[in-house]
């Protein structure tokens, strides 16, 4: 039996949700765990994924890899699970494992689940815990297959390194014809911003900032806090922020250990994109608003007089 | 161009979702398209237009969900398929969806980037995979020129821009097209359409639902003063341990 992660790279570092990924591998206890990493990464990280539980990573070190191609991809991690003889596949969910998956449980036919926020119960069967109704509710959903495939919510579990050194190895794939068909012609990405999907921390405005030339403060707040910086869909919609920006039920679901809420009334379908924070703080000018329900701290107080000074305050503990 | 847009059949998302022995509570819900199945449906009746093209609508499900299959022909589908069949798990409904693709023939296969019930996000994938065709998700924007599309992935701070060949696959969310309302004559029109219902092929469910439950309820909101915001900072630093 083993268990083999895909770890995906920014900028050649590998992402923070990986490394939660081989965690979570080695905390299933069902065996060696294999990582298997595309594109750009410098060797010494790679062998760094010991230290959170890794015994090997195959490195598909491919340059064409790099533009995260999702067909490719799948066939990589398809060809180490075949390698590995791997029952069980996890990957941390991003844009590009959010695309893959589906493809490398069909090659691999195995059971999938996506979305698992805890560890499986295995005291009968195989039984994952998955965000259902967007994020307003959960499923225990059991695997009953040979092979499986998971993907895990950020946050899952921690990733603190210990102590360990994996080997690396090269590895490639044979690619079919069509496994290059989606390569990227073009990409536009926020240079040096902290990712959203990946931010611990995020600081998200709303309707209430009054447009977007508001939105220094909010920056500042999170540049104070090391946060990402997110939106509403109001927001989104008139174009004040970008799309990518946007959290709640048709934008994205994020799960960090601090969300702050600005002049965000908390309808229910921007709840459901950020229910899933560890402490959510929210500063709104009405009492009523409803997300103060939603929330563990709130300040009731105008956004424009709160906010430099909550910027202030932090930086004196900061 | 002759486009298949996969829909699914969700609660209004402005439901507070319950559970009733161990499935939804469908008391006084109200179904809608998926929202962002609704993306994907408004983008191909554009594209129809454009082309002169077909748009058949089709949904796994039972009897229930035909007045969901209605409005999208209301919407502007010329016809739709019902795949008599509980939507048991994305494989299941992946597999019907690929019977019927190798049946009819289509040059893209259009759903939402997931449904808005069990989040899966998976089908199209895997009906990507099954044909051996190209999958795109999430796909923002979708632009065709004879017989090459231009599509927009949403990544991690941005987008990708790549170009594929017909046929594909894509699953869409905002903002690829604005959701269209049926007008009166779209719902009149639609009682006429063609909705034919079909058989499901057999498959064996590889995953299953045991039991549901609602996320544990916050304790509750602490308040403090907009006056105290150092208290503020010490709570988040002490209490919750989060900075």
């Amino acid at each position: 039996m083993s268990v083999l992660v895909f770890v995906e790279s920014d900028n050649g570092s590998i992402k923070s949700s990986s490394h939660e990924a081989v965690v979570y591998a080695k905390e299933l206890g069902a065996g060696e765990v294999t990582a298997v990493a595309v594109g750009s990464i410098s060797a010494d990280e790679l062998a760094d994924l010991g230290k959170y539980g890794a015994a090997k990573v195959l490195h598909a070190a491919d340059e064409k890899l790099n533009d995260n191609v999702i067909m490719a991809t799948a066939t990589i991690i398809a060809a180490a699970a075949s390698q590995t003889d791997a029952s069980i596949v996890v990957m941390a969910r991003s844009s590009l494992v959010d695309a893959v998956a589906a493809r490398v449980a069909i090659k691999t036919g195995a059971s999938v689940a996506t979305n698992v926020v805890a560890l499986p119960d295995t005291s009968a069967g195989f039984v994952v815990k998955r965000g259902v109704y967007t994020g307003k509710a959960f499923a225990n959903v059991s695997l009953p297959g040979a092979k499986k495939v998971i993907t895990i919510a950020k946050n899952t579990v921690a990733a603190e390194p210990g102590e360990g050194t994996a080997s690396v190895e090269v590895f490639s794939a044979d690619f079919g014809e069509k496994d290059f068909a989606t390569a990227r012609k073009d990409v536009k990405k926020a240079e040096g911003d902290i990712l959203l999907p990946e931010a611990d921390r995020v600081v998200s405005a709303g309707r209430g900032l009054k447009g977007p030339e508001n939105w220094g403060m909010i920056e500042d707040l999170a540049k104070t806090l090391g946060a990402a910086t997110a939106c509403s869909k109001p927001v989104s919609d008139m174009e004040w922020r970008p799309h990518h920006e946007h959290v709640g039920q048709t934008g994205i679901k994020i799960s960090p250990t601090l969300y702050i809420a600005v002049g965000i009334s908390g309808a229910i379908q921007h709840l459901a994109g950020v229910n899933s924070s560890k402490v959510i703080v929210v500063v709104n000018k009405d009492p009523e608003a409803p997300f103060f329900k939603a929330a563990d701290y709130g300040v009731v107080g105008d956004a424009f007089d709160v906010i430099p000074r909550l910027n202030e305050a932090l930086k004196k503990v900061l | 161009m002759k486009i298949l847009v996969c829909i699914s059949h969700v609660p209004d998302t402005t439901t507070k979702i319950k559970f009733k022995d161990n499935k939804l509570d469908e008391d006084g819900v109200s179904f809608i398209i998926g929202p962002y199945d609704d993306y994907a449906l408004a983008r191909a009746i554009e594209i129809k237009t454009d082309t002169n093209g077909t748009v058949t609508v089709l949904n796994v499900g039972t009897a229930v969900t035909e007045p969901t299959l209605r409005k999208a022909l209301a919407i502007g589908a010329d016809d739709a398929i019902r795949v008599d069949a509980e939507p048991t798990d994305a494989l299941f409904v992946a597999e019907q969806i690929t019977a019927i693709a190798k049946e009819n023939g289509y040059d893209m296969i259009l759903m939402g980037r997931e449904s808005s019930d069990f989040n899966g996000g998976l089908v199209h994938g895997m009906v990507g995979e099954m044909l051996g065709w190209p999958s795109i998700a999430p796909c923002m924007k979708l632009d065709l020129d004879g017989t090459t599309a231009t599509l927009a992935r949403e990544i991690e701070g941005g987008k990708e821009t790549l170009e594929v060949s017909l046929p594909f696959v894509a699953g869409c969310q905002e903002p690829i097209a604005e959701w269209k309302i049926p007008n009166m004559r779209g719902i009149m029109m639609a009682r006429k359409k063609p909705l034919n219902v079909v058989q499901p092929v057999g498959v064996d469910n590889v995953t299953e639902y045991k039991s549901f439950e609602l996320p544990a309820e916050k304790a509750g909101c602490k308040l403090v003063d907009a006056d105290n915001l150092d208290e503020l900072v010490s709570l988040l630093k002490n209490e919750a341990k989060v900075l």
